[in-house]
């Protein structure tokens, strides 16, 4: 091998050098992606709480939202009515950057809050007061304290089919797709289980009681807080990374070594 | 002897292998013959041989320190605590070392060959495969008296006998494997027909739709606009794993919808099988029978994830985009006295994928 021999000192670039060059190209790409995607994770509420009144909350909406959603949370032709939808979807939408939309697509994708909590919790009561909805839940059901292997079982049967098994995420028709739930905070799982935002079902208190979310939000928080037990998860996104991952590095070195035997020494 | 070998070369010299159907070129590539031989750095600088030595051997002791260290980290990491951490490590740590200890046996051994052991081309002519004639002959003549002192080819009773008892001998092997076809059974009377098994589910008159995986029956007043429930039959729970729990459950399992009322239009629909908007249909996808469950309930499609196949729920699941051949099974709803969903009958054609009785 190379190192063998001292290197001469002709001023020609190591061969390694290009090698080397692609390596660190690739790790800074992937570095500023892996930074900017943690500065896009939602901001977690933990309080219904706000010093800002209804009153408040209905000029802030009347100057934000009623372009679309109507003065009186009617509806119009550009977005749906708000009748029923509750202070849950309000503050949903809101704090994980969805409302207000940035432009018509498949899908609302989340963005940084573009409102303060005090602002959107007032917008949140506001849309309350005058037509009720899902409420904020008790506190012990986001605890994440709840029973983590029927949580998962529920998981699995309810959501994996869109959100992926270990809750990477994934895609679905026509450019939609269901988020990574791996930096969702407590309170926006249960309120996206109970409001059904955009595409996603909705799972009422009937359907799915608030004992069965409070295990299925303890099992995504547990998959949060836990590293993967089987080494590098590579995204969860199964056979792609994986298959990628071998047949570039794998079948890679493969060939690598198979050059090296058959090369002639120096 | 010399004679012997001569004439050997001799009948080898003048026997031609039969050309078959390969054309004879008029200007054959000229073998160009072995390069001129190179000397390596390690044949002319005794200090290089010296170093690449010594790199054999450090990798070959770097074998056994990888071979020494799986052994310490299997007492250094261990797994009886049954924590996930402690199982990974342990499985790290081993691992490394027996990688080490392998590879370096590997890349030790190429090494030595390629830049120590000597590199100086030979060529080694390859003897011809024909043998001498006499040899040829005498090796038919065995066959020839081996058939004539036995009288197999002339003893016929004895030849069809042995033919026979040899043949038959198969049979009783190709029977056994009717055992691991289920039969008829007074309990279960279509057991032994595929057809009739892959036609019929659990569901029938007034069985209640139930959630998977609690077995609780469901109320059609506990849907709400957009839910999706997965569905098992209430009375899949009496059945235990050695009665074909798993089975009957492949085969029944039901995604579960509320829409709007208006929002399956009648010329679509056989509103009769819905109860309010809400409707069930196979999760078995017609493709290849995967279950087809991730639903949008602002466009009502649903996908299959498997092979991208399209359902829209709005129009009995008829197929908008990909391969599946037929839309989903419906399943017939309704509700019973005390409210909850109850299945109508079974479903009114098989569920999945096509097989050699449908198409």
């Amino acid at each position: 091998m190379s190192s063998q021999t001292p290197r001469q000192k002709t001023g020609r670039r190591s061969k390694w050098a290009a090698a080397a060059l692609i390596g660190i190209g690739l790790l800074v790409t992937g570095g500023i992606y892996a930074g900017a995607s943690a500065a896009m994770a939602a901001t977690e509420p933990t309080s219904a709480s706000t010093t800002l009144t209804v009153e408040d909350g209905k000029k802030l909406f009347q100057a934000n939202c009623a372009t679309c959603h109507g003065l009186d949370l009617a509806g119009t032709a550009d977005g749906p009515s708000l009748y029923g939808v509750g202070e849950l979807a309000v503050e949903f939408q809101m704090s994980t950057g969805r409302m207000p939309l940035q432009m018509q697509g498949p899908q609302a994708p989340q963005k940084p809050a573009q409102f303060t909590e005090d602002q959107i919790l007032a917008i949140a009561k506001w849309v309350q007061s005058t037509s009720p909805g899902p409420e904020f839940p008790a506190e012990e059901t986001l605890d994440g304290k709840g029973d983590v292997a029927n949580g998962a079982e529920l998981f699995r049967v309810n959501c994996a089919m869109c959100h992926n098994v270990a809750a990477a995420g994934g895609a679905l028709t026509e450019g939609k797709y269901a988020p990574a739930l791996t930096s969702t905070s407590a309170l926006h799982m249960y309120a996206a289980m109970v409001t059904g935002p955009q595409n996603m079902p909705v799972f009422n208190n009937m359907t799915l009681t608030t004992d069965e979310k409070r295990d299925i939000i303890s099992a995504l928080l547990w998959l949060q807080e836990n590293e993967s037990p089987g080494g590098f998860s590579l995204g969860s996104l199964g056979p792609v990374s994986e298959g990628l991952f071998i047949w570039i590095f794998g079948i890679g070195s493969l060939i690598g070594l198979t050059v090296w035997i058959t090369a002639k020494s120096n | 002897m010399a004679h012997e070998e001569d004439a050997l070369e001799h009948e080898r010299a003048s026997w031609k292998p039969s050309p078959g159907l390969a054309v004879a070129v008029p200007d054959p590539v000229k073998n160009p013959g072995l390069p001129p031989h190179r000397e390596r750095v390690t044949d002319k600088d005794p200090a290089a041989m010296k170093r690449a030595v010594r790199t054999v051997y450090t990798l070959f002791y770097l074998s056994l320190a990888g071979s020494i260290w799986a052994i310490a980290a299997y007492m250094l990491f261990p797994i009886e605590s049954g924590r996930i951490v402690d199982i990974r490590n342990n499985n790290l740590f081993i691992g490394l070392g027996i990688a080490l200890a392998l590879l370096a046996i590997g890349i030790g051994a190429i090494h030595w060959s390629k830049a120590v052991m000597s590199d100086k081309e030979y060529i080694e002519p390859r003897h011809a495969t024909r043998g001498r004639d006499t040899t040829r002959e005498g090796a038919i003549q065995a066959f020839r008296d081996a058939n004539e002192e036995s009288g197999f080819g002339r003893r016929t009773a004895i030849r069809g006998s042995l033919i026979a008892a040899l043949v038959a001998s198969v049979l009783p092997g190709i029977t056994l494997f009717r055992g691991l076809a289920p039969e008829n059974s007074p309990e279960n009377p279509i057991a032994g027909d595929p057809v009739a098994l892959l036609s019929h589910t659990m569901w029938k008159k007034g069985e209640r739709l139930a959630h998977d995986p609690s077995g609780e029956p469901i109320r059609a007043a506990d849907l709400t606009l957009g839910s999706a429930v997965h569905v098992i039959p209430e009375s899949l729970a009496d059945l235990s794993h050695h009665d074909g729990y798993l089975e009957q459950k492949a085969k029944a399992i039901v995604l579960l919808m509320r829409l709007l009322p208006e929002q399956l239009p009648a010329e679509y629909n056989k509103l009769d099988w819905s109860y309010d908007g809400i409707v069930a249909y196979s999760k078995v996808c017609t493709h290849v029978g995967c279950p087809v469950a991730l639903y949008e309930q602002q466009t009502h499609h649903l996908l299959c994830p498997c092979h991208q196949s399209q359902f829209d729920v709005s129009r009995s699941a008829a197929v908008i985009f990909g391969p599946a051949a037929r839309p989903l099974p419906q399943l017939p709803i309704t509700i019973d006295d005390e409210g909850y969903l109850i299945a109508q009958s079974d479903f009114t054609e098989p569920v999945g994928p096509s097989f050699w009785e449908r198409h």
